[in-house]
């Protein structure tokens, strides 16, 4: 144990310590490639012997980080090129990204980076472990979500990788999805209903959601929290309820199955997102602006146009785009109070799901990862810029 | 000198230079136009008020209408029952005088009430959904009704209109009936036919005919046979058809008789059932709790509340399902962010910002993207399954079920989830102080101990946001339980969509959803009371 325990700056010791666990890490890719072409301990052996000669060989000659680990990546790279093709190239430079990294990052000493001096190996070991568990739940979060891009590029009917697709055969994969989706008068008709609802939808609630989140910011509003609470309860009750609600209320009122009913559904469901958000910009508002501009003679719609409505902007674009996000990502509410003829991206990707017809979903989801990847920057530069006009945050 | 007591709150609150005022007699103080300042305040305030409402209504009356009033209109449903009534008005009304516990079928008098209100149902076809409504509680009821709707035209009754006509041919003459009919006072001396022809009436007037070129139907001589031969004192009626009407009195006697509920029985023998009259006469209020008992797996009988037969019992082995599952996904979700928000919190804010993408970008993608994608990595075909497969940690031919149960739905649903317990968690953690931590560990605390004793308490209030807002959300989830549930996965709210958009008992379906408002209100109530709802923040 006492090998471990080295003072930040040198490094710790080559055989007794960055070896050995390097081969250790080499052994576990030895394990998983014998144990796919059933020579697990070959495999185990193998790995753990490439493993110690890369953590000895980049220690005594190849110190520099950076240089150290694309190296490894190269040689691995070139090895599993000879190997294994295509696959072996990617697979062996990942593979010796990782253990390049991994043996220098143990040599260099910076796995004690996160921890402070006097810290036990124990504690060492835990805060990496730490990192390690945070690490796989990030990887947890946003895997499932990239898994879907490659996906969409199949060249086959199937929901999965298919063995060409592994090899990196470009005959494995195609367009032919994205070109169905743009094609097919199905998916089209539902693109055009969901670009058709969801402005409407947005303009409505943030119109109505803008003002009332003045007047709901105004010192003296008789009933705040319960209009606070009816406002926001879209939000809260499951959509299901809204939605069994609305199909029973509208299709007595002659709404259902409409495109104003679907419209009037997804705007109420808006609304909340619109007014925290609004009312969370407004919190930061200086009403001396206002008075301000009143005394120089505007009157209370100029002054909002020209004072106020500039200054929360930024909350009330984003609480548009949460709104429209809300009504483009709505299925089911539009699924009871729309009919075939309200039928939307979402609706259409249900049925496709349920039915399993065909990967054109997968190409539709990676448009729509794009779209959101757009929604998330732009929400984010809003909320900075918010943050900033209102000196809260110094970024 | 007297001050006046009010609310110290309030406007009229006394001031300290009130009493100067009024010690120098100068009385209140007043605002640039004369009036007194208070009142003048007063009704600024007023005024601003009023205009934060005004900003206020448009919206608030546009959630009313379309949110809060569907909303309503399902609690309304979950006990509206007004089906049977309507349609079967009077034998409602006759069924008052008859028990149920007397164990036989009602007499003559339900059966006649019954034999007009069906004829009228038959003809405006709303005697099917009667029977759908009913079949809900008893199983038989709806194929009852549409059999014997087929039949009650062509009951042996038409011998009345017959013999009626033999009399005197007028009978068949529907502008005699019409003059006689739409006399003063025939209603207390003909009730029955009175009533009767009223459903005459309707019946034409649905199909657009007129009641002076028609002769009324069977049933409609029925009751005036009935009328006349219980007696009914037609000397007090002295308009149009006085004779003819005296005459019939007079001979109905020696009129040849057929028995409704006879007529009844051989259309089919179910209706000397007394149990079938007990579920009429149970479901005969307007309003009923029917839908909830049966949505916790009872029913109400004519004997009172009995249990569903067990392999009916499902609705509360599904709430069990939906709040254990919404549970364990709860669990989950703190069991995965909290070490996630930990880190977010503690790292520079450089850092934490960059990582805080991995985390807004599955929040930011379509539910539908992300349930797509585990139904692509589930699969036993599907990615997890390959990988497996390929390490040889599981062979080809036992792959595992990952989707279409409740392990699909659990690891899918966390996933959806799981921002929006990381989000409160962060900001919660962000307002703990580290310093805290550091001075636990300085006056000799281990870690660990830091961590439980100073650092943990500290951040429960996020655990109880993020917690109850996944719970919120879990409870009520329907797209990713169907598509990755099958059937074991399924949650409640499957069942209410199943009632809705299959099975159509609208009813059932509103008070499952009543139920589950509830739940969620309840929760709403303690989220509001631990985090607040103006402190729900967005990203």
């Amino acid at each position: 144990m006492t090998t471990i325990v080295t003072p930040r700056g040198t490094s710790p010791s080559l055989t007794g310590f960055t070896i050995p666990l390097t081969a250790a890490l080499g052994g576990f890719f030895g394990l998983l490639a014998g144990s796919a072409n059933d020579m697990v301990l070959a495999g185990l052996v193998a790995g753990a012997a490439i493993g110690a000669a890369t953590a000895w060989v980049l220690a005594r000659f190849l110190p520099d980080r950076r240089r150290g680990k694309w190296a490894t990546a190269a040689v691995y790279a070139l090895g599993g090129l000879l190997s294994g093709g295509t696959t072996g190239l990617v697979a062996g430079g990942v593979i010796g990204l990782v253990m390049g990294w991994f043996a220098l990052w143990l040599h260099s000493g910076r796995y004690r980076a996160g921890v402070p001096v006097y810290a036990t190996p124990l504690q060492v070991l835990w805060h990496n472990s730490y990192l390690f568990i945070c690490g796989l739940i990030f990887f947890f979060l946003i895997a499932p979500i990239i898994v879907v891009i490659p996906l969409s590029f199949n060249a086959e009917e199937f929901f999965t990788f298919t063995p060409k697709m592994l090899a990196l055969d470009p005959e494995g994969y195609s367009l032919r999805h994205y070109r169905d989706f743009f094609t097919n008068p199905d998916w089209q008709q539902a693109l055009r209903n969901s670009v058709r609802i969801a402005p409407a939808a947005t303009l409505l609630s943030v119109s109505l959601g803008t003002l009332a989140a003045i007047g709901l910011s105004r010192p003296h509003v008789p009933f705040r929290r319960a209009i606070m609470a009816i406002l926001i309860s879209p939000m809260i009750v499951p959509l299901i309820i809204s939605a069994a609600g609305m199909y029973f209320f509208y299709s007595r009122i002659g709404l259902q199955g409409t495109y104003a009913g679907v419209v009037l559904a997804h705007a109420a469901l808006g609304i909340p997102f619109v007014i925290i958000t609004v009312t969370a910009t407004l919190v930061g508002f200086d009403e001396s602006l206002t008075r301000a501009s009143a005394s120089m003679g505007a009157g209370p719609v100029r002054t909002f146009f020209r004072v106020q409505m500039p200054l929360i902007l930024p909350g009330v674009i984003s609480g548009a785009l949460f709104a429209f996000i809300t009504s483009f990502d709505e299925v089911v509410v539009v699924l009871f109070v729309g009919s075939a003829g309200q039928k939307t991206l979402p609706w259409q990707m249900f049925t496709g799901l349920r039915e399993q017809i065909s990967p054109t979903i997968l190409a539709v989801a990676t448009i729509l990862v794009t779209l959101s990847i757009l929604l998330l920057t732009t929400v984010e530069l809003l909320r900075r810029r918010s943050e900033r006009l209102r000196g809260m945050s110094p970024g | 000198m007297k001050v006046p007591a009010t609310d110290p709150n309030t406007m009229d609150a006394p001031t300290p230079d009130d009493a100067l005022h009024l010690v120098k007699g100068e009385g209140p103080i007043v605002a640039a136009d004369g009036r007194p300042l208070k009142a003048s305040l007063r009704r600024a305030l007023r005024r601003e008020k009023l205009r934060a409402l005004g900003l206020v209504a448009p919206l608030l009356i546009f959630v009313l209408v379309s949110f809060i009033a569907p909303i309503a209109d399902m609690l309304f449903r979950s006990v509206e029952n007004q089906i049977v009534a309507d349609t079967l008005p009077r034998t409602v009304a006759a069924l008052e005088d008859w028990d149920y516990s007397s164990g036989e079928a009602p007499g003559e008098d339900v059966f006649a009430a019954f034999y007009v209100d069906l004829s009228e149902a038959v003809a405006l076809k709303t005697h099917t959904r009667l029977g759908t409504r009913l079949n809900y509680e008893m199983t038989g009821m709806s194929s009852l009704f549409r059999k014997t709707g087929r039949r009650v035209g062509r009951f042996d009754t038409d011998i009345y209109a017959d013999q009626f006509a033999a009399l005197d041919p007028a009978w068949k003459d529907g502008a005699a009936w019409m003059e006689m009919m739409s006399a003063p006072g025939i209603e207390s001396v003909l009730p029955e036919t009175a009533s009767a022809w009223q459903s005459w009436l309707r019946i034409l007037e649905n199909e657009g005919d007129d009641p002076a070129e028609e002769t009324p139907a069977d049933f409609v001589f029925t009751m005036l046979y009935r009328d006349l031969a219980r007696g009914a004192d037609v000397s007090a009626y002295n308009g149009p058809g006085a004779d003819r009407l005296a005459a019939a009195a007079a001979a109905v006697g020696g009129f040849e008789t057929v028995s409704i509920k006879e007529q009844f029985l051989k259309a089919d023998k179910d209706w000397g059932d007394p149990e079938v009259w007990g579920v009429i006469q149970t479901f005969s209020p307007p309003y009923t709790p029917g839908y909830f008992l049966a949505a916790v797996d009872l029913k109400l009988t004519p004997h009172g509340i009995e249990k569903q037969p067990e392999e009916q019992q499902i609705y509360v082995m599904l709430f069990n399902r939906t709040l254990f599952m919404s549970l364990v996904i709860t669990g989950a979700c703190i069991l995965l962010g909290y070490p996630v928000a930990y880190l977010l919190s503690s790292l520079p804010l450089r850092t934490s910002n960059i990582l805080m993408i991995l985390v807004l970008l599955p929040f930011w993608t379509s539910l539908l993207v992300r349930t797509s994608a585990w139904k692509v990595l589930l699969q036993q075909q599907g990615v997890i399954n390959d990988i497996l497969v390929w390490l040889g940690l599981v062979d080809d031919a036992n792959r595992l079920i990952l989707i279409n149960n409740q392990t699909g739905t659990i690891i899918a649903m966390t996933h959806i989830l799981l921002p929006f317990m990381i989000l409160p968690l962060y900001s919660v953690m962000k307002t703990i102080p580290p310093s805290y931590m550091r001075a636990a560990k300085s006056l000799g605390a281990t870690n660990w101990t830091a961590f439980w004793r100073v650092y943990f308490p500290q951040s429960v209030p996020g655990i109880g946001a993020g917690s109850i807002l996944v719970f919120i959300l879990a409870i009520g989830y329907y797209i990713t339980p169907e598509l990755v549930g099958g059937t074991s996965g399924t949650f409640i709210s499957n069942r209410i969509a199943y009632h809705i958009s299959s099975s159509l008992n609208w009813g059932l379906a509103a008070a499952l959803g009543t139920i589950l408002l509830g739940v969620v209100l309840i929760l709403y109530w303690l989220y509001d009371r631990i985090v607040g709802i103006d402190n729900v923040s967005l990203g």
